[in-house]
């Protein structure tokens, strides 16, 4: 049996009008009809685009927001129907770490307060002595110094505020932590020392997470398994890897392509989906599939009446998508949105192993005058007589100069980075490939024309 | 030349009775025409701050800007305050990073739109309107007509920051500065956003200033990326460049600590330890040295030059720059 257990659960709220009377006249239909699994020791990421309601699906685990319909159930024990007091003391075993680290620690208490305080409310620890020396360790534990305990939230950096954050819901020695985008408030290069740290602990302690984020990289970095919601209900959901090699669902395909990956060579070969319009309202969701007026793939019949289930589709991999199979194997055309390739058209640099581009490259060079060759190369020559010359601060200058009529034309036309190297290796390398074929080129022939006058004035 | 040519530029908050701090601490790169570059870094680096100082947007007092700011060959920072109103709108604008906040909230779209139109191209009354609309119609708004009328709170936030961009390119800029413009939207609008932003770099040949703190968005955008680190470029180079050998240590590290879709999981990243508040004046050395796994005591001897250590055209501000390949690769690919 799984340690958590999520079993339909609706979080709908009522939106009220009127003065005297409060009248309902609609619902925002937040989380409607989740059912998932968290197994015990693992990382369940959820993840969705802001409004899709996986922070109030968060908050409904902990009853921090009332459950409309549904059940929680956590080690056998149906927290849905739980009461308040009861509850509360069941809260030990589940704790949050909140997204905005500063925003969620009391600005006028210490952090031995901030930590103590659940300790004195769930009665852990005989008196403040044994509390203290607990939440010692813990903040050893999270990387934080032992003299942190009389300090106040401000005087930390954001990183170290989120390891607080952490030690809060590790001195109760949870079950399963809640981790409600733990990292996106993080500058870049911290982000990875929260994740390392949530995923040192876990090792550690063997702690259950549910982690929820919008960002998709970090998700699949630090989950086992990954469910992706839309409007209020998973679309899909699998084993991590299974999701990143192959995601079945089209919401999940465009999510996926979206992502930029900081990598030119990997993102020059990347498609995107682009989805059309926004995000419809939670208060008047779409009929049918919730994403049928977004979706690349929507068909005119079933998808804007019937409702889509989860369902397997082979190795954890569960889908809600009637069309799942036809998509996957192609058979189905595009009806919205387009597929464009991740990167700009015009830009700069084009691979230098790709043989069309070093090609036209080639081409560009044989094309271009050789009387501009020979200026070149004589502005070039200049350049680095200057460059011995002067002081080595002024060299300095004169050789980015002299690099930069290379690099205008490199903007100007996809040439080979290789071709710019150095600016005597452009010339020999030009010459060498003058006597190759040609091809057209007469735009490369402006960007020489270019070089050309911008060595003017560099020299 | 450049269409944009920024020379040591320095912007000092503060002074008079309390501790000045310097945001910008010598900034130099270049914008060609038609050129996408990128300004890369995480809060506090100065990105944002540049911007601002080179659209002359900071505030008059208690701000110091120094160096040099070539703007078609016109000296941005000498110019007299209504000839740079002119130029502001027209010939550079800028796309905020938040658009909710960007607008304002008690003035109709169509009116704000309108507003530039009127400024800088002499336009009234219904031709401007309709400029409008087809400016909007342009950035993909449905319905351009409908959504003058409305305030920015009826609009989405993609829609907003369309909006915006129809606003920065109403009278064809030859630089358009976009400050985080995709940093307030989920990914499938930010998509949208960087493919108009594509569009019309290619189509308009407008020259385009990055800044973002978002590597993967430079990636596939930029043609020259500049890293900032603390208010000064610590490595620039082109992107293929720049991603495939990240020599600056804060370069590689950064590139290092990111998870990536297509990584494979079950590797831990490799973070950079400490945080932005750890550093020194630039004056007294590296202001990385104190987060760098490469320190060395030649470090904290002065302001690290910019050389070329690896290849012409890529710049790195490093006394001990990562220049080992094998190294380099361990970077999850």
């Amino acid at each position: 049996m799984s340690l958590l257990e999520l079993d339909g659960v609706k979080v709908h709220f009522p939106i009220k009008k009127g003065v005297l009377f409060d009248r309902t006249v609609g619902h925002v239909y937040a989380v409607d009809g989740i059912s998932l699994k968290v197994e015990a020791g693992q990382t369940y990421g959820l993840v969705g685009e802001s409004g899709c309601g996986k922070t109030t699906l968060g908050r409904s685990v902990l009853r921090l927001v009332d459950i409309t319909e549904g059940s929680v159930v956590l080690d056998g024990t149906d927290l849905a129907k739980l009461p308040g007091e009861e509850m509360r003391r069941f809260r030990r075993r589940l704790q949050m770490v909140f997204q905005d680290p500063l925003g969620s620690l009391n600005p006028r208490q210490n952090i031995e307060s901030i930590l103590s305080e659940g300790m004195v409310a769930h009665g852990i620890g005989k008196d403040q002595e044994e509390r203290r020396e607990k939440i010692k360790s813990i903040l050893d534990k999270v990387g934080l110094p032992s003299n942190a305990l009389a300090r106040y939230p401000h005087e930390f950096s954001g990183g170290q505020r989120q390891r607080i954050g952490i030690a809060r819901a590790l001195v109760l020695e949870p079950d399963v932590i809640i981790c409600d985008e733990p990292v996106s408030a993080l500058d870049v290069s911290v982000q990875a020392q929260v994740i390392n740290l949530l995923e040192e602990l876990q090792e550690e302690l063997g702690l259950t997470y549910l982690v929820i984020a919008h960002d998709l990289a970090v998700v699949r970095h630090i989950s086992d398994v990954i469910g992706v919601m839309y409007l209020g209900s998973l679309v899909e959901e699998a084993p991590s890897d299974a999701l990143y090699a192959e995601p079945k669902h089209p919401y999940t395909k465009a999510l996926m392509s979206a992502v930029p990956v900081p990598d030119p060579e990997v993102e020059d070969q990347r498609e995107r989906i682009l989805l059309v319009g926004d995000l419809p309202s939670p208060a008047n969701p779409p009929s049918g599939c919730r994403f049928h007026t977004r979706c690349p793939w929507a068909q005119a019949e079933r998808c804007s009446t019937e409702r889509p289930e989860l369902r397997d589709v082979g190795g954890g991999h569960r889908v809600a998508c009637h069309f799942a199979e036809e998509i996957a194997a192609g058979t189905l055309k595009l009806t919205a949105g387009e597929v464009v390739s991740a990167t700009r058209e015009g830009v700069e640099d084009a691979p230098p192993t790709l043989p069309e581009q070093a090609e036209r490259a080639e081409a560009a060079v044989a094309e271009a005058e050789e009387a501009e060759e020979a200026e070149k190369a004589v502005k070039a020559e200049k350049a680095d007589t200057v460059e011995a010359a002067d002081a080595p601060e002024k060299a300095d200058t004169a050789e980015e100069k002299a690099a930069e009529p290379l690099e205008a034309g490199k903007a100007a036309e996809p040439e080979p980075r290789k071709a710019v190297t150095t600016e005597k290796d452009a010339t020999t390398e030009k010459d060498a490939k003058d006597a190759k074929d040609a091809k057209d080129a007469e735009a490369e022939k402006a960007a020489e024309a270019g070089k050309a006058e911008k060595a003017d004035e560099a020299v | 030349m450049s269409l944009l040519s920024v020379d040591e530029l320095t912007v000092t908050f503060g002074g008079v009775g309390r501790k000045e701090s310097r945001a910008v601490d010598g900034v130099s790169f270049e914008v060609d025409q038609g050129q996408v570059v990128g300004l890369v870094g995480e809060s506090g680096c100065g990105k944002s701050v540049t911007s601002l100082a080179l659209m002359g947007l900071l505030p008059h007092k208690g701000v110091k800007v120094g160096g040099r700011a070539e703007f078609d060959g016109t000296d941005l920072f000498t110019m007299s305050p209504s000839a740079r109103r002119d130029l502001r709108g027209s010939q550079m604008a800028m796309i905020f990073q938040d658009p909710l906040s960007s607008l304002n909230p008690v003035v109709p779209v169509g009116v704000q739109v309108t507003e530039i139109l009127e400024r800088h191209r002499g336009m009234k009354g219904e031709a401007a309107r309709k400029e409008a609309a087809h400016l909007l119609d342009r950035v993909g708004i449905p319905d351009p007509t409908r959504r003058l009328k409305e305030f920015p709170h009826q609009l989405s936030g993609g829609m907003r920051q369309r909006a915006l961009i129809a606003m920065a390119v109403a009278c064809a800029p030859s630089l358009l500065i976009a400050d985080e413009p995709t940093t307030a939207l989920d990914v499938t609008i930010q998509a949208q956003i960087l493919e108009l932003l594509k569009e019309l770099v290619d189509q308009e040949g407008t020259a385009l200033l990055m800044i973002t703190h978002d590597l993967g968005v430079v990636a596939g955008l930029c043609d020259q990326v500049n890293v900032l680190y603390a208010g000064k470029v610590v490595e620039s180079a082109g992107r293929r460049e720049l991603f495939a050998h990240p020599t600056h240590p804060y370069a590689h590290g950064l590139l290092g600590s990111i998870p990536r879709l297509d990584s494979p999981r079950g590797e831990a990243l490799k973070p950079i330890r400490g945080s932005i508040n750890d550093r020194i004046a630039w004056a007294d050395g590296c202001a990385f040295a104190p987060r760098c796994d490469r320190y060395e005591m030649g470090c904290l001897t002065g302001t690290p030059p910019l050389t070329e250590p690896r290849a012409a055209g890529h710049e790195v501000r490093c006394v001990h720059p990562v220049l080992d390949d094998a190294k380099a690769e361990e970077v999850p690919a």
